[in-house]
């Protein structure tokens, strides 16, 4: 049990995706600029991360391994992700379609992230068990979330602030993005 | 030839993918601390690009247009196996260090935004000047993250990557003075921050200067 948890804190505070990992940086700069669309991302790619995380575990352990194909991991990770996106959008639009109006787009840039590959490369990487690879999946998920809403709570105020024009926009936000790393590095200690 | 090397230089200028369209960022940030990490790295996009471009272009009668974006994405990742099999067999520290990197190469945005912008709708001769001309943009700015990342946080210079490869010396050079004390962030991640921030805004305020 202290093991599964000392996991999900090192991937939700101490190596976090974003700020450690430089995992998923196009929606850190991409989506952070509204809080309300910063938390419908960060749920969605938490979602498909524990998806697929799950379906990538018992692929490779069922299929990969005992045929001895682990080197065609990246094409079978890459079309199980793009595949299973496809299919929860498919699912959300026919059973709910509020929700699909709140995390439909999110759901369609998900596809080529690079947070939902990288954590499933981890996963295999490291060769986490069933359970680990689920919590290093959540884990990884809600420090992403956590970083994308500070970020976007930060961003909402530099809009009015009075910064030089060559720093407006992402010269700034990459700025900011390093004072907040800078505080992150001190959950270093912790583990 | 002219629309060649139109293709060629528009890359490493007016749309440079780091600085400018702000493309790639997740490996120009992770493993631009070392100037080894940053030349292993150019030198798998390029090939990854080149090949990709290629291919698809030479493709592009073929495959259906619904089909095009999955059809692009199994291209793409057969060459980042390739590249990642190379570099585990020929340069082991490099395969090491670069770590998740290399594999990721497979959802780098640069890659699978020139498929679908470009060599999916040009023929294979400026496919070849396009996947050159960004790659090296790519290049160069990681070149130029990793040289000043590597200097100050470290002190100095050092090349092992000619050495692995060709039996050749390694090239290594350090300012005794300052290498005792050096700037430790900026090898750290937050150090990687603060340079792509301070050379995008001195991109934009090189631009800006020569609108005015």
């Amino acid at each position: 049990m202290t093991e599964l948890i000392s996991i999900f804190v090192g991937m939700a505070l101490i190596n976090n995706f974003i700020l450690v990992k430089f995992l998923g940086l196009c929606p850190f700069f991409g989506v952070s600029k509204k809080l309300s669309s910063a938390v419908s991302m960060g749920a969605a790619v938490t979602f498909v991360m524990f998806i697929a995380s799950t379906a990538t575990w018992v692929i490779t352990e069922y299929i990969l391994i005992p045929f001895e194909v682990e080197f065609m991991k990246i094409v079978i990770y890459i079309l199980v992700i793009a595949s299973l996106v496809q299919i929860i959008e498919l699912f959300v639009i026919r059973t709910n379609y509020a929700l699909y109006n709140a995390f439909g787009i999110y759901l369609a840039l998900i596809t080529t992230n690079c947070a939902v590959m990288g954590i499933t490369l981890l996963n295999a990487q490291q060769s986490y068990s069933f359970p680990e690879s689920i919590v290093a999946a959540l884990g990884a998920g809600i420090g992403f979330t956590l970083v994308l809403a500070i970020m976007s709570g930060i961003r909402e105020r530099l809009e009015m602030s009075d910064s030089p024009k060559s720093m407006k926009g992402l010269p700034i936000a990459f700025i900011t993005a390093m004072l907040l790393g800078l505080a992150f590095s001190g959950f270093g200690g912790m583990i | 030839m002219a629309s060649f090397s139109k293709e060629f230089s528009k890359g490493i200028t007016i749309s440079n993918p780091i600085f400018i369209l702000a493309l790639g960022l997740c490996p120009a940030l992770a493993i631009s601390y070392s100037l080894d990490n940053a030349l292993g790295m150019s030198a798998a996009v390029i090939f990854v690009l080149l090949g990709s471009n290629i291919i698809i272009s030479a493709a592009r009668r073929i495959v259906p247009n619904i089909m095009r974006i999955p059809t692009f994405i199994v291209i793409i990742a057969t060459f980042v196996t390739i590249v990642t099999l190379v570099f585990q067999a020929y340069v082991p520290n490099l395969y090491q260090s670069l770590g998740i990197f290399l594999p990721l190469i497979v959802v780098n945005c640069i890659i699978l935004g020139r498929a679908e912008a470009f060599a999916s709708k040009n023929p294979v001769i400026s496919s070849i000047a396009d996947a050159l001309g960004i790659g090296l943009g790519f290049a160069l700015a990681l070149i130029v993250i990793s040289l000043l990342r590597e200097f100050l946080g470290t002190g100095g210079i050092s090349i092992s990557l000619f050495e692995q490869l060709f039996n050749a010396g390694s090239l290594s050079f350090t300012l005794p003075a300052f290498s005792e004390h050096p700037l430790a962030i900026f090898v750290l991640s937050p150090g990687a921050f603060l340079v792509i921030g301070l050379l995008m805004a001195l991109f934009r305020w090189i631009g800006q200067k020569k609108n005015d």
